[in-house]
């Protein structure tokens, strides 16, 4: 089988590494990347485990060859993070709430929650159950989930990590 | 995932080369969030994928009251959903994108693979039917434009030809007077294939319905029209008396089978709640 060089800028860092055309964008970032943090829950579409920020975007990396990405702008989980030393505020207020608990699901959750309190760090219950609908956790029953988020938006509102009462589609 | 090449042309004249020299093996790829399933559940022996990220031509969305609507085949489910327009003008339309899968899928599944799936129970096929909308092909042959009402054939079939690409979908600007619903019914909101899908859209003229169209999904070998209960609606004055009775005519009209998700008379029963649903919807907005 052919490899493609695939060229990306993953986490605000070029990177570069030669592929199959069926390998998937998950299995790239996590095999020729070394970016482990983003899971592979069902490689399916189903469960969300797998969500990174492609072009601004949230997608299932299980769902996208990674020769499609060529030329793309990545963040994944190990983006999240500023610096080592400075959590972001939905990984502080998820070990408050206790909101991970096998932390399978969190990866995605994180990145799912990070796109939508962007817009919109105020949301309804209603608007953070129709953000995370493609994200599915086994152990949390989403409580706490919701109650980190709500308190991360808070926040990010409160830092200007946020456009504070600007709401955007998804 | 099992391997396959993957191939990425520049031109329509070269995808449908490729797709005919190819042969059976060889699919389109587009959004993938299908494909890409099929492919690692072993529903689908899958050799090449032909994707048709880099043809030119093949994305950009209008929508106008006075042009009404086109998208090409690589417009994706969320994109076409936060186009200005899409929300006020066909709600119907918006609705099914919104209850397609989830925000990830959304973002990479296109409108067109959705329906050129030709899954009976497809979201955006319902809406688009019920709206007279048309879909483009292009073959070397020759392109065509096919009514979206005559495009299917039977589950996962239509009459797309080998080597002929679907390129883009045109609904016809919303009349005024005219209002449009449908309704999704599964066992959860997310994530989920459509248990039954009801579309209905109205043409109304001094509160007398002119022209009604019903279309059902998951409740057939294809989405169907209702044209009997259809014409019961139309000449009336949409009062509970009628609408029941053409809800009760819709499900006669169709032609449900059991499978995991439902059993064939859940279905039908359905069918007729939902269709009287729609018409209500539908009167709600134009009250
Ligand atoms: S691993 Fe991609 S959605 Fe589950
Ligand atoms: S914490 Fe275990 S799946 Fe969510």
């Amino acid at each position: 089988m052919t490899k493609t060089v695939l060229d990306l800028v993953v986490n605000g860092e070029s990177r570069s590494f030669a592929v199959e055309g069926h390998r998937s964008l998950l299995d790239a970032l996590r095999e020729e990347a070394g970016l482990t943090g983003t899971k592979k829950g069902c490689d399916v579409g189903d469960c969300g485990a797998c969500t990174v920020i492609l072009d601004g975007k949230p997608i299932n990396a299980c769902m996208i060859l990674a020769v499609e990405a060529q030329g793309a702008q990545i963040t994944t989980i190990e983006g999240l993070q500023a610096s080592p030393d400075d959590l972001h505020p939905l990984q502080q207020a998820f070990m408050e709430h206790g909101a991970s608990q096998c932390g399978f699901c969190t990866p995605g959750i994180l990145i799912m929650a990070k796109h939508l309190l962007e817009s919109n760090p105020l949301p309804t219950d209603e608007e953070i159950r129709f953000g995370l609908s493609g994200n599915i956790c086994r152990c949390t029953g989403y409580t706490k989930i919701f109650d980190a988020i709500r308190t991360a938006g808070k926040r990010m509102a409160e830092t200007g990590m946020a456009l504070p009462a600007t709401k955007v589609e998804a | 995932m099992r391997r396959f090449e993957y191939h990425a042309p520049n031109s329509l004249e070269e995808v449908s080369g490729l797709l005919t020299s190819l042969g059976d093996g060889a699919f389109i790829l587009a959004g993938g969030t299908d494909l890409l399933v099929e492919i690692r559940e072993r529903l689908r022996t899958v050799k090449h994928l032909v994707d048709i990220k880099k043809v030119p031509g093949l994305s950009g969305i209008t929508c106008s009251a006075a042009q009404g609507l086109r998208f090409g085949a690589m417009t994706t489910a969320g994109e076409l959903a936060a186009h200005p327009g899409l929300a006020q003008l066909y709600p119907n339309l918006y609705d099914a994108l919104c209850a397609l899968a989830s925000i990830q899928v959304r973002n990479r599944a296109t409108v067109i693979g959705n329906i050129c799936r030709a899954s009976p129970s497809a979201d955006t096929i319902p809406p688009l039917v019920a709206d007279g909308a048309s879909i483009e092909t292009w073959h070397p042959d020759g392109a065509r434009i096919i009514p979206l009402a005559e495009f299917f054939t039977g589950p996962g079939r239509s009459v797309l030809r080998a080597g002929e690409i679907a390129t883009a979908i045109t609904v016809p600007p919303p009349q005024p007077g005219s209002y449009r619903a449908y309704i999704k019914h599964g066992r959860r909101k997310a994530m989920e294939l459509a248990t039954v899908g009801v579309a209905v859209s109205l043409d109304t003229k001094d509160g007398i319905c002119t022209a009604a169209r019903i279309a059902l999904g998951a409740v057939g070998p294809v989405v169907l029209r209702a044209p009997q209960a259809e014409a019961l609606l139309v000449g009336t004055r949409l009062d509970p008396k009628t609408v029941t009775s053409a809800a009760q005519q819709a499900m006669l009209e169709c032609t449900p089978i059991s499978n995991v998700r439902s059993s064939a008379d859940y279905r039908r029963e359905m069918v007729g709640v939902l269709t009287r649903r729609a018409v209500q919807q539908v009167l709600e907005v134009a009250a």
